[in-house]
């Protein structure tokens, strides 16, 4: 079937909404309460078009494709009503958005300068309500808020509910449940499809450019495995785009001291893991295990099903160990004060923030990782210093971020579990596994089980898929990239990472106490807003 | 064809909530589904400005009403139904309605009491059905209609108290064509009357001794989003609408008259789109701020509202101001 938008016909399914069919075929539509992931909700009025057979202004994401349907994008009627819209929607953006008040790229007021919106026309009413921090993860600011209420449906569709809009008329904004028995669990779902930056990570780039100025101290990066996979997008390019090398280039160029990769920790994590799990199943643990990687699983668990916590790991999670190794033996064997190390981890999740400021993951009284930044974030910093990212030259990670391929698909979901697999194997039986991809729990399907077999033992194992970030499709290529990393590396298990042997050795030589520190974690029921 | 369905039809019985909608397509809507439980709903929210012939049916004939419920559940084969009240509402009359619905439960209807906060969106189906369903109260967007996939997603019956009670006159056979006109404003004897409903507007004025004596203008069918005729008018027009009619003297200043409107409007918006939301507000603001009313910037708004909010109600924020300009400014 085809339609026609502007004199122009494109092929769609019967029922796809113009907007849709707008969007695939880069055809620019301004919305804000869009996504497609999410049930559509109409609220924000200004992906309007013109129906060419009735001269009836419609908006285009609840306008269904059909036979014959023609419309479009810029008929004077539209142009006047859409700027309308705009302009009392938008109205004080500068104001408030905390990106436009730094000079910072934003992507809201690339819009209002495309169709000469001021944000001044109309003086919107006061908000009093004070900026709400989401632990020390996200946080909202009323006052930035569009009431799109994708928020809310995100958080409603990961099934917490801590999101919610209050008031009516202009007095309508964001808020949260005042439920003691609901709280936000962290994942930053709902700052990744804020339109305005309304919901926003903590930021932590004032302090990161202050450590990178400062002589003093020694600054290391490391990037978590899908970080390389999604910040192209940033820059306009294709989802799924390895960025890896180029990164490294500029992290240099930013001026970090030492290049290292998270994925050195993921093999760390990797091998304590897949130590407990052959403990557990060697000595009747608590079986299942589930991995403990992402803190807002953790504090899910902490909060809601506390009585779950004997199945969690109690390994560390990748960006805690590499920056504890950091702090301890690497300082040690460079001869450095781990009080000058300052480690910046670049994520692609917002509660790694919270994970990072955590006071029970101490090492020798110092956070492991001193500052998150989010891969958009990251994007900022780099147009803050004008680093065209797609153009620099690759560069190399120093020695000892070196990672294995299941480092790399760490970033992928079911990574973590196929990556343990690996190691566990090979410490049941002594032996490396002929096959390395479990290609029964790779996928984007919600629920994936297998029964792996090593040795003589069947191993019943599953995988939970994750909340949708982004959306679906650009999610399958970012991890297409991350097995494609997997699959070239000649090095693709963990316990053959040469600087994870040296580095768990040294732990070795520790106490017990002292090991513990640095490689376990503990867990207790936590509270609302801990 | 049923028998009920068939003098509802001949009767021309359409809604009374203020849309006139057909009563018996809303029936045939809601039968042909294949889901249950179905569900009846009463709603009492009267939100509009000028309203009150709602409470005053309830409070004096309200065993017609759960009569004219009874009719839709046995026609639907339901058992379940909800009362839509205005929380102010229900205080006044459950001391008579609490064992009628009691009585019937006995009989094996289930009859819930919802109690609404009092707002003008609770007169939009879908935001009384989140309401109800204890979300946030703002409009739904349709298809899915109620009559689909209405209350917790189940085909659902909507209807005003006064068409339930001209269902429960139909099937009696005593239902004679009038309507409850509520009329308010610089009136000497306001109050709810009972006339035929082809009845002029001049006529109803002279009847019910509210006719005034002095240059005046009204509104018809609701006082905020009804329109507004000029007295040569009221000699040809009926009452529509939702039945009210507001006297207003010929001299009321504009500024007042719009506030009264657009403040209603800016306090009413659910929230959920934006010229609705922003756009109420800043009308309400536009006459405040200024000396003399800005006509330009207020036309734009209105014009976007008409065109491109979510939901009826934020399309009737211009009825008031265009036909008051129309017939009242440009006539004079």
């Amino acid at each position: 079937m085809k339609i026609t938008i502007n004199n122009k016909k494109y092929r769609c399914k019967e029922n796809e909404s113009v907007l849709e069919i707008a969007i695939r075929n880069n055809i620019f539509i301004p919305h804000f309460c869009f996504h497609e992931d999410l049930k559509v909700d109409a609220n924000c009025r200004t992906c309007l078009v013109e129906n060419c057979l009735d001269k009836k202004i419609v908006t285009s994401c609840t306008l269904k494709a059909r036979k014959g349907l023609k419309v479009g994008t810029d008929s004077e009627e539209v142009k006047k009503l859409r700027k309308i819209n705009l302009e009392l929607l938008l109205s004080k953006h500068k104001k408030f958005c905390s990106r436009c008040k730094k000079g910072d790229y934003c992507k809201v007021f690339e819009i209002m300068k495309k169709y000469k919106i001021l944000g001044d026309k109309y003086e919107p009413k006061k908000i009093v309500d004070k900026i709400h921090k989401m632990g020390s993860a996200a946080e909202f600011d009323p006052k930035a808020c569009i009431a799109c209420n994708k928020c809310v449906e995100m958080c409603e569709k990961i099934g917490i509910c801590y999101l919610k809009l209050k008031g009516k008329g202009a007095e309508t904004r964001i808020s949260y449940n005042e439920d003691p028995n609901i709280d936000c669990i962290y994942c930053g779902q709902c700052t990744v499809h804020c339109p305005v930056g309304a919901i926003r990570e903590q930021s932590h780039l004032e302090e990161v450019e202050k450590a990178l100025k400062d002589k003093n101290k020694i600054v290391i990066a490391q990037m978590a495995p899908s970080v390389r996979a999604s910040i192209g997008e940033e820059f306009g390019l294709e989802p799924g785009i390895n960025l890896e090398k180029k990164l490294y280039t500029a992290f240099r160029k930013l001026g970090f001291d030492k290049i290292f990769d998270v994925n050195m920790g993921a093999d760390i994590t990797t091998m304590v893991e897949a130590r407990e799990l052959v403990e557990r199943i060697k000595n009747g643990g608590v079986l299942p295990m589930f991995t403990s990687c992402c803190p807002g699983w953790v504090k899910f668990v902490e909060f809601y099903y506390p009585e779950m916590i004997d199945y969690l790991t109690t390994s560390r999670s990748p960006q805690i160990h590499s920056g504890g190794a950091y702090k301890t033996w690497w300082a040690e064997k460079e001869k450095v004060d781990p009080k000058k190390i300052v480690v910046i981890s670049f994520m692609p999740c917002t509660s790694k923030k919270y994970e990072a400021k955590n006071p029970d993951l101490k090492v020798n009284g110092m956070n492991p990782v001193d500052f998150v930044l989010t891969t958009r974030e990251l994007a900022v910093l780099l147009k803050r210093h004008n680093i065209d990212l797609p153009k620099l030259k690759d560069g190399e990670v120093d020695k000892f971020g070196e990672y294995s391929g299941a480092a790399a698909i760490y970033g992928a979901s079911g990574g973590v579990m196929e990556s343990a697999l690996r190691t566990a194997c090979y410490l049941i039986t002594g032996k490396n596994l002929k096959k390395l991809d479990f290609n029964e729990v790779r996928g984007m399907k919600g629920v994936k089980i297998a029964d792996i077999k090593i040795g003589k033992k069947i191993l019943k194992v599953a995988v939970v898929g994750q909340p949708i970030p982004s959306t679906e499709k650009i999610i399958a290529k970012r991890i297409e990239a991350l097995y494609k990393i997997d699959k070239k590396m000649k090095m693709r298990e963990a316990h053959k990472n040469e600087v994870v042997r040296e580095f768990l050795e040294y732990t070795e030589k520790l106490t017990e106490k002292k090991k513990a520190e640095i490689l376990e974690r503990g867990y207790c029921r936590r509270g609302k807003g801990e | 064809m049923s028998n009920i369905l068939k003098k509802i039809k001949k009767a021309n019985l359409v809604g009374r909530g203020g849309a006139a909608y057909p009563t018996y397509l809303k029936w045939q809507a809601v039968k042909k589904e294949k889901n249950f439980p179905k569900y009846v709903i009463c709603n009492a929210s009267e939100g509009e400005l000028g309203l009150c012939k709602d409470i005053y049916i309830l409070e004096n004939f309200p065993e017609m009403v759960l009569k004219g419920m009874k009719i839709a559940m046995d026609f639907l084969g339901t058992k379940y139904a909800y009362f839509n009240f205005n929380a102010k509402y229900y205080e006044l009359v459950r001391k008579r309605l609490d064992p009628m619905i009691k009585k019937h439960g006995d009989k094996g209807y289930v009859l819930r009491v919802f109690k609404e906060k009092p707002s003008y969106i609770g007169g939009e189906e879908t935001a009384l059905l989140n309401a109800i369903e204890g979300q946030r109260v703002e409009p739904r967007l349709k298809p899915p209609y109620p009559s689909e996939k209405g209350l917790f997603c189940q085909p659902t019956l909507i209807h005003n108290v006064e068409t339930l009670f001209n269902i429960a006159k139909v099937e009696e056979g005593t239902y004679d064509v009038k309507r409850f006109m509520s009329v308010c404003g610089k009136v000497k004897n306001p109050g709810v009357f009972y006339f035929h409903e082809n009845y002029t507007i001049e006529k109803v004025l002279h009847e019910s001794k509210n006719y005034p004596d002095f240059d005046f203008f009204v509104q018809v069918g609701g006082s905020a989003s009804g329109p507004v005729f000029n007295m040569e008018q009221i000699k040809e027009k009926i009452v529509t609408g939702a039945g009210s009619i507001e006297i207003y003297d010929k001299k009321m200043d504009v500024k007042k008259l719009l506030s009264k409107w657009f403040d209603f409007y800016a306090n009413e918006s659910c929230g959920k789109c934006t010229p609705c939301r922003e756009g109420t507000f800043q009308l309400a603001k536009l006459v405040k701020d200024n000396k003399k009313v800005p006509w330009k910037e207020i036309m734009e708004i209105l014009d976007t509202l008409d065109k491109t909010a979510f939901c009826a109600l934020g399309g009737g924020v211009s009825v008031g101001v265009r036909s008051y300009l129309e017939n009242v400014v440009c006539n004079s």
